[in-house]
């Protein structure tokens, strides 16, 4: 095929890839401040899976009780299990504030308090209730207000296009190549600065409460490029997944009340959490409920447990939580006003991912080196704000106040430097990509081997891990990625070709879960959503570190010398709830 | 359960117009529509084509239609039809591919009303105070997922792609009933025009076929009345 350059060429200011809260409030940011912006998605904007998210954004606002950015920043810290930078949860806590009031002023409905000021309800591993919320169509209204301020302010949008390379030399960023999925054909954006927002990678486990969408695409891109990931190992499982579908149900059931309860109808957090009970961080839940469900305690001795919410009257259910009861009745067809709902823990939020500093740049090592012109924010950053564990409604807020702080760092980057020169041959890469799935001789589909990575990866590498299965786990990673290589695709059309990005979605998919894996065999100790039954303590002396991770010559090369900034007020303690 | 699925295909570059295939299968009883298109996808035919993405019901990507209603292809169980479906893409948008329709034009239209808090008045230091009475006034228009199967549903809108459509008028409502706008009068221009409000008829067709169950019409409603009240 070729690719008619001319006409296929943009030159942007700040090219954003990823239309989540992360990508469009950085767009929004580059866009007000006069410059161009374009942000590229392989779904409409309105799609993203921010939207997904439900129970609330975290700010210390001091509407519903007693509350400040020090009772946030301590609980974020010990939610972390002590992995996380304290710098950065510095600066998160307090611009996490501002970044509600500007969402408030965009006009987000959020739900209010008898006076009129904005609602926050309790979530899991937060000492005050400190959720804002809207309904539990939080994510949902973030992401179409902030979707509506970039079409005021003029971002572009390619919609319905994935990114298929970076154009990175000399450890500068030049831009990227994308396909077009709607017409097919290679576009190349030509960049001063380009921030990855990309979203999360729970897309690579079976049971997950992640979209379609959420391939890890970045942080494949990353690899590829030659750059490390992050504390990959560290994935969130969240307690209250739709039994078998995986489909979220938001800890605001459990803000609101609800309780989680075993085949005896026994609140049994009690035994694992006495003072927050159900409202315990999510790892520890999590765990929780998968003990209960090992132990034979799971409904009728299989593998899920009750959330239930029948105490907390139809009024409440129907006003506070409408979705989730629409969720249990569409999808399980239970009346949650009348029954309790089958759940059980599903891989939900990724911690690790690109690393970068405070400013949102992107680093290369362990010392910090800047990429310049590389940024990345949202879930497919690990800067490290969320450690070892990433505290309920943390996310949204994480997102939106990176996003912005990519934005402002993006337009000081494009005004401080000129476009660089775009590498020799901009589309080689992505065109080789195309080229080999269309022309495969290939006997090989991709979605067995897709299914064979998720189904795995939930048995192998899910709340409980240890040695022997991560091992399995490995050595089923090189095979599939072997077959990988003889993957052919069925559909050789050019417009909305499904096949081809799902051909191309499994590469990024095989490439970071070999990181995730080859992490967790080295961390030897249990931390977080990182748990090892061979290795069940946390250990601080050896392990209070970052894991960088990098693809050389096909192997993943692993350095710990990345420390994490702890404050002297803030040292590690034991973490009880 | 055996099931016989017939889908309405199109690939540009091959075909002159849009034709059915039928496809026959097992799948588990429980199975929803996007389970099927699923299983024809990564099993049957990699050819197929769709949009979907969360599977909860909250993105809007997989709106299409179903034994003739519009649905959300990830919420809607098979055995809600039977075991003999037909699936093809929304009305009223051109196809780019099998079940992937054009959704440029919808889009356009948002834009068009001005989708977006206007503020005249200084910001207040923290957030605007708003009653809970005046946030229920707007709370069920804020649902919407811009599917589009309201106005895929819509005899008004498939004749004349000038008309706003039930979508965007109903975003248009959602920010001249939100008690902090200053936008009213300026997105009410816009709106009273023969291709704006008025070309809603109320046939209601929208409001049978938004998965969110907002009731469309009454709120296009309540905007021709502020229309009215405006111009006189």
């Amino acid at each position: 095929m070729k690719i008619d350059e001319a006409r296929n060429y943009h030159k942007i200011d700040a090219v954003i890839v990823g239309a989540g809260l992360a990508g469009l409030r950085a767009a929004l940011e580059v866009a007000k401040s006069g410059l161009t912006a374009a942000v590229i998605s392989k779904v409409y904007p309105t799609r993203s899976h921010s939207g997904g998210a439900q129970g609330g954004i975290a700010a210390a606002l001091a509407n519903a009780a007693e509350d400040s950015p020090q009772m946030h920043m301590f609980d974020t810290i010990k939610g972390s299990d002590y992995l996380a930078d304290q710098d950065i949860i510095e600066l998160f806590v307090n611009e996490a504030i501002k970044t509600v009031y500007e969402f408030e002023h965009m006009g987000v409905p959020f739900s209010r308090t008898e006076d009129g000021r904005i609602n926050q309800r309790a979530f899991g591993g937060h000492s005050s209730p400190r959720a804002c919320f809207a309904q539990d169509v939080t994510g949902h209204v973030l992401l179409h207000t902030l979707y509506e301020q970039c079409l005021k302010h003029n971002v572009f949008f390619f919609n319905e296009f994935q990114v298929l390379s970076l154009l990175l030399e000399n450890d500068v960023a030049r831009g990227l190549v994308a396909w077009d999925i709607r017409a097919g054909g290679l576009h190349i954006f030509h960049a001063r600065a380009v921030l990855l927002a990309t979203g999360g990678y729970g897309r690579a486990w079976k049971v997950t409460s992640n979209a379609h969408a959420n391939t890890g695409d970045g942080v494949g891109l990353v690899l590829e490029a030659g750059l490390p990931l992050e504390d990959m190992e560290f994935v969130q499982f969240h307690p209250t997944g739709l039994y078998k579908h995986g489909i979220l149900l938001s800890e605001a059931a459990r803000g609101e009340g609800a309780y989680i309860v075993n085949d005896q109808g026994e609140r049994f957090m009690k035994k694992y959490a006495a003072s927050k009970m159900e409202l315990a961080p999510r790892d520890i839940v999590s765990r929780s409920e998968q003990t209960e469900i090992n132990e034979g305690r799971g409904i009728g001795g299989k593998d899920y447990v009750y959330l239930d919410l029948r105490h907390l009257g139809k009024e409440k259910i129907l006003q506070r939580l409408p979705q989730i009861y629409d969720l249990a009745l569409n999808y399980l067809k239970v009346d949650a006003v009348k029954e309790p709902v089958p759940i059980q823990p599903t891989a939900h939020y990724s911690m690790g991912g690109i690393p970068a500093n405070a400013r949102t740049e992107v680093i290369k090592d362990a010392k910090g080196t800047v990429v310049r012109g590389l940024y990345t924010a949202g879930e497919a950053s690990c800067l490290s704000l969320h450690g070892a564990n990433r505290l309920g409604c943390n996310s949204l807020q994480d997102a939106a106040t990176f996003g912005r702080i990519a934005g402002i760092r993006m337009g000081e980057c494009c005004r401080e430097n000129a476009y660089s020169d775009l590498p020799a041959e901009p589309l080689a890469k992505a065109q080789a990509k195309i080229d080999r799935l269309k022309q495969a001789p290939g006997k090989e589909k991709h979605a067995p081997i897709r299914e064979e990575l998720q189904v795995n990866m939930t048995k192998y590498m899910g709340v409980f891990r240890n040695e022997g299965d991560m091992g399995k786990m490995k050595a089923i990673i090189k095979q599939l990625q072997e077959r990988y290589r003889m993957v052919a695709i069925d559909d050789h059309g050019a417009a909305f070709n499904l096949d081809l990005i799902e051909a191309l979605e499994l590469e990024n998919l095989l490439s970071f879960s070999e990181v995730i894996v080859e992490g967790a065999l080295a961390r030897k100790e249990s931390r977080g959503a990182h748990f090892r039954t061979d290795f069940p303590k946390r250990e601080d002396g050896q392990w209070l570190k970052h894991t960088l991770a990098w693809r050389r010559d096909g192997k993943i090369v692993l350095d710990f010398s990345k420390g994490v900034v702890i404050f002297p007020q803030y040292q590690p303690q034991e973490r009880k709830y | 359960m055996d099931i016989s699925i017939k889908i309405l295909r199109y690939q540009p570059e091959k075909d002159e117009k849009p034709h059915w295939q039928l496809f026959k299968f097992a799948i588990e009883d429980e199975a929803t529509i996007l389970d099927v298109l699923n299983e024809i996808h990564w099993v049957h035919d990699g050819t197929l084509s769709y949009r979907r993405s969360c599977r909860s019901s909250i993105c809007g990507s997989c709106a299409m239609k179903v034994n003739g209603r519009n649905v959300l292809a990830c919420e809607t169980p098979i055995h809600r039809f039977g075991t003999r479906l037909k699936i093809e893409p929304l009305s009223g948008f051109s196809i780019i591919k099998d079940l992937v329709v054009d959704l440029e034009p919808f889009f356009a239209k948002l834009k068009r009303i001005k989708p977006y808090l206007i503020v005249d008045k200084p910001l207040p230091d923290k957030e605007f105070v708003q009653s809970t009475a005046e946030l229920e006034t707007i709370g069920e228009s804020t649902l919407c997922i811009l599917c589009a199967a309201c106005s895929a549903a819509c005899p008004s809108s498939w004749p004349n792609q000038e008309y706003l459509g039930p979508a965007a008028l109903l975003k248009a409502y959602r920010f001249i009933f939100d008690s902090r706008d200053d936008g009213s009068d300026e997105r009410l221009e816009i709106i009273n025009d023969k291709n704006g409000v008025w070309r809603c008829h109320t046939i209601f067709n929208c409001v049978e076929a938004c998965p969110k169950k907002i009731k469309i019409t009454e709120y296009l409603s309540r905007l021709k009345v502020k229309a009215v009240e405006n111009s006189l």
